[in-house]
């Protein structure tokens, strides 16, 4: 016979249950995005865009991950699909991983050492934008990256499918080599993934998530992978929505507005300057500000006038009013002045700038008086200048406010802004003869060398042609001979690499090839129903995290 | 032009584009004597003295996590009347120098598309024959792109490199650049109905009564076509201009057109593109010139073409 228990005996019930986990509490419901606008292809290994870079860190794995943990444990490596992060041998020249076993793809099959070893050959098949750069470093990838269509990598991937073991062997010593392995470029795909870029179509990945749906005019969709049990908490934990969508096509003022409402969970385009003061102060507690490891710079033509003479570079950067510029980014809380190329928070900062009214350690004034000086000194005083901007509000007011100081010390200053789209490319190319430019990085992995060689290194500057990101064309021999014995000594001791770096990072600072401006802040607004936001130096928000009930 | 006068609304239109031309003409006189600043001067970090307080120009959000600048809204004094822009100038000085750039693109952009759509039409309408087909052809195949696109095509190509011809070389921020870009889109609108104008008069009695007793084609042209072109001329002049203000403001707008330092109505817009939620009036101010005067010179073109055409107005009426 059914009848009603007394409440005191529910409660006495209760009591006796065990507390519900954070996982069970949480889990379910859909984290709703706004962007204005897609990525591109959401082929993992040759989307470079960060914004999809997010989506593929929960979609898709490689043998080892970067920590899903906020701040700086976001930066450590640990292992994803191998299931122990080996010890380089025969001298940092051999990666030996073992393959976890039972992972499966979101399409129902097993993860074997084939799909890796085929993986990395689909780098290079694809011609992915970081296979040379990236995974040239592996035997056979020379001949992979002349005939990408037969790539092999013979003697380059070894595989021994009884032990499940992956064997790397690279050309020289790479001491990033595993960092770059945990990038969503080396993602572990299905061996019969398509050797082309797949488009709008979503490849199979071990994720907790998978993506069901993508127009890049209006929406890209993940739901969760079927497939997916946790193997690794710090690599690749469960996830707590049941589904996150992604919707494109509005403006970021509306994407602002929708988010206040509670109509959208959370805005992932830079927050136009007019909202920022509202919902700092109306949102304050669905605002988080997050330190970028980036930078902000002016790079500099070393190899034409007027800027091949070291004494205007240095003009230029004592004379930039850091403040001035942290005001117009919106303020200290959303950029700090900077003026060396590492920023804070990657191995080999140590705190420097000569740039300064007082040099030393930190910013404190713009020194004008010295910078026309030195532009005096230089000889190049009048000469014309053409700072290349994008063609954005904030890069227009940036470009104004640049082409006023370079009057204020001298040059024959103009302004030329151009398509947002094309800025990045058209800035790199020498055939352009872009003087001075206004540009951005972000680190790749959190490695010096992601900043100061691949920005200010010999082998990064490719006169004529889009993909020359050593926009500077700077090349100094005895630096970059730094620069390897920093690369050499970071396999045995990474301590003293770090010491050699922040030499290096001093040494092009004061050879001035760029006036480096500021480290921005990334600011996200959520909806008031999302907890447990987690930021990534390396992915941004991880999305899996959040909790949308 | 006494008709004209007696057009109230052309009278209001005359006497608003008068006041505006004056305003901006007295630009430099506003920013050295009443607002006392540099319009083309930034003042990120700056202050100013408002009620006996030293306030910041470009205001820190005051409360919350502090996070986004302000720029000073209107004071309503003499320095920064209608407050300031995203760099911290003042917006009304800004204004008018933006209103100086604007008209006078807009004005030499009208001079040099009138003149060179009247030679073309002239020329091809009166000459007839190959010159005419392969005037009118070219003149079609401007006219086949639609104008925006042509105008922002021409002025992303030559805004990297200015503009070579021959001898003459154009800086990609000179002022004379947008007037090129703009003044040939709108060839076609004009040379058009001119050449056809042409071809009507060449079979008048008195053009046909000319050339019966062998007067050479020069006075014909000079004498008894160009008058009555110049009637057409006078009607379109108004609303080409505005056309031009247009165009301009659109191609400054999307950073094609004035370059900085110089400013335009249209750049000023897009400053305040970015003020839109806090200071809606750096982008509204600049709007509502452009409304104005493009509103004025379309009034002065209805009027022009009511008092040259009186037949229009009849028809209009039924």
């Amino acid at each position: 016979m059914a009848g009603r228990l007394p409440i005191w005996l529910l409660a006495g019930f209760a009591a006796l249950q065990p507390p519900l986990a954070h996982a069970q509490l949480h889990r379910g419901g859909e984290l709703r995005l706004l962007t204005h606008a897609a990525s591109g292809t959401i082929d993992p290994q040759i989307n470079y865009e960060g914004a999809f870079w997010q989506v593929f860190s929960i979609t898709y794995d490689g043998l080892v991950a970067f920590r899903k943990a906020a701040g700086p444990a976001g930066n450590e490596l640990v292992p994803d699909l191998a299931e122990a992060i080996p010890a380089p041998q025969d001298g940092g020249r051999t990666y030996r991983f073992r393959l976890r076993q039972g992972v499966r793809f979101s399409d129902g099959r097993e993860v074997g050492v084939e799909d890796v070893a085929a993986s990395f050959r689909r780098i290079f098949r694809v011609s992915s934008p970081t296979s040379g750069s990236f995974y040239g470093g592996i035997v056979g990838a020379d001949a992979c990256l002349k005939q990408p269509t037969d790539c092999t990598l013979a003697g380059g991937v070894a595989v021994d499918a009884a032990r499940r073991e992956i064997t790397f062997h690279l050309a020289a010593p790479d001491p990033e080599f595993l960092l770059k392995l945990g990038l969503p470029h080396a993602a572990v795909l299905p061996a019969d993934a398509p050797p082309l870029d797949v488009g709008v179509t979503p490849l199979p990945g071990t994720g907790p998530y998978r993506i069901t749906r993508y127009d890049p005019q209006t929406a890209l969709r993940l739901e969760r992978n079927p497939f997916f049990r946790e193997w690794s908490k710090a690599a690749q934990p469960e996830g707590y929505p049941d589904a996150i969508d992604y919707q494109f096509g509005l403006s970021a003022e509306a994407e602002v507005t929708e988010v206040e409402n509670g109509q959208a969970d959370g805005v992932l385009d830079t927050i136009p300057p007019d909202r920022l003061g509202e919902i700092g102060e109306a949102h304050a507690a669905q605002v988080h500000i997050q330190p970028e490891l980036a930078i902000s710079y002016l790079p500099m033509n070393t190899r034409i006038p007027p800027f091949n003479n070291l004494q205007a570079r240095r003009a230029v950067a004592f004379a930039i009013d850091r403040a001035a510029l942290v005001k117009l980014a919106g303020g200290p809380a959303l950029a700090e002045p900077l003026c060396q190329i590492l920023p804070p928070g990657l191995p080999g900062h140590e705190d420097y700038c000569p740039f300064t009214k007082s040099p030393g350690t930190h910013w404190s004034a713009p020194d004008l008086d010295r910078a026309r000086e030195l532009v005096r000194q230089s000889g190049t005083a009048g000469q014309r200048v053409t700072l290349i901007t994008a063609a954005t509000p904030a890069g227009r007011l940036m470009g104004e406010y640049l082409q006023e100081l370079l009057r204020d010390i001298g040059y024959d200053a103009h302004v030329n802004s151009i398509s947002n789209n094309i800025e990045f490319t058209y800035i790199q190319n020498t055939n352009n003869n872009v003087q001075i430019s206004t540009s951005a990085w972000m680190e790749d992995y959190p490695a010096p060398s992601d900043f100061l060689r691949v920005l200010f290194g010999c082998a990064s500057f490719h006169p004529s042609s889009d993909s020359s990101v050593n926009i500077s064309g700077f090349c100094n021999q005895a630096i970059e001979a730094e620069m390897d014995q920093a690369m050499a000594l970071a396999i045995t001791d990474p301590d003293a690499a770090n010491r050699l770096w922040a030499k290096v990072d001093r040494d092009i600072t004061d050879l001035a090839p760029a006036a480096v401006l500021l480290v921005p802040h990334a600011v996200v607004l959520v909806s008031t129903r999302v907890g447990n936001f987690i930021y990534s130096d390396q992915f941004r928000w991880i999305l899996s995290q959040a909790w949308v009930q | 032009m006494r008709r004209i006068w007696r057009d109230k609304a052309a009278l209001l239109a005359a006497l608003v584009l008068a006041a505006l031309l004056v305003a901006c003409a007295a630009a430099p006189l506003y920013a050295r004597l009443v607002s006392g600043t540099d319009p083309f001067r930034s003042n990120i970090t700056g202050t100013i003295m408002l009620d006996g307080h030293a306030t910041q120009v470009l205001q820190p959000s005051p409360g919350g996590l502090q996070l986004g600048v302000t720029p000073i809204g209107p004071s309503w004094h003499a320095q920064y009347l209608l407050g300031a822009d995203g760099l911290g100038r003042d917006l009304a000085a800004r204004l008018l120098y933006g209103g100086r750039t604007s008209l006078l693109i807009a004005g030499a952009a009208t001079l040099c598309c009138l003149a060179l759509a009247t030679l073309l039409g002239i020329v091809a309408g009166y000459f007839g024959g190959i010159v005419d087909a392969i005037l009118a052809r070219l003149l079609d195949l401007l006219w086949a792109f639609p104008v925006f696109l042509l105008a922002i095509s021409l002025s992303i190509v030559l805004i990297s490199g200015g503009l070579q011809l021959g001898p003459l070389h154009i800086e990609a921020d000179s002022l004379a650049l947008p007037v090129s870009v703009i003044a040939v889109i709108f060839i076609p609108y004009v040379a058009r109905p001119i050449r056809g104008q042409v071809i009507t008069l060449q079979r008048s009695e008195f053009v046909l009564a000319a050339i019966g007793i062998g007067a050479p084609s020069w006075r014909i042209l000079a004498r008894d076509i160009m008058p009555h072109v110049a009637t057409t001329l006078a009607v379109f002049a108004p609303l080409v201009m505005a056309l031009n203000l247009l165009t301009e403001s659109a191609l400054s707008f999307l950073s094609i057109g004035v370059q900085p330092p110089a400013a335009s109505w249209g750049t000023i817009i897009q400053d305040g593109q970015e003020l839109l939620y806090t200071r809606p009036l750096v982008a509204l101010a600049p709007g509502l010139a452009i409304v104005l005067v493009v509103v004025a010179l379309n009034t002065l073109g209805d009027a022009f073409r009511d008092a040259l055409d009186p037949q229009a107005r009849l028809r209009g009426r039924g």
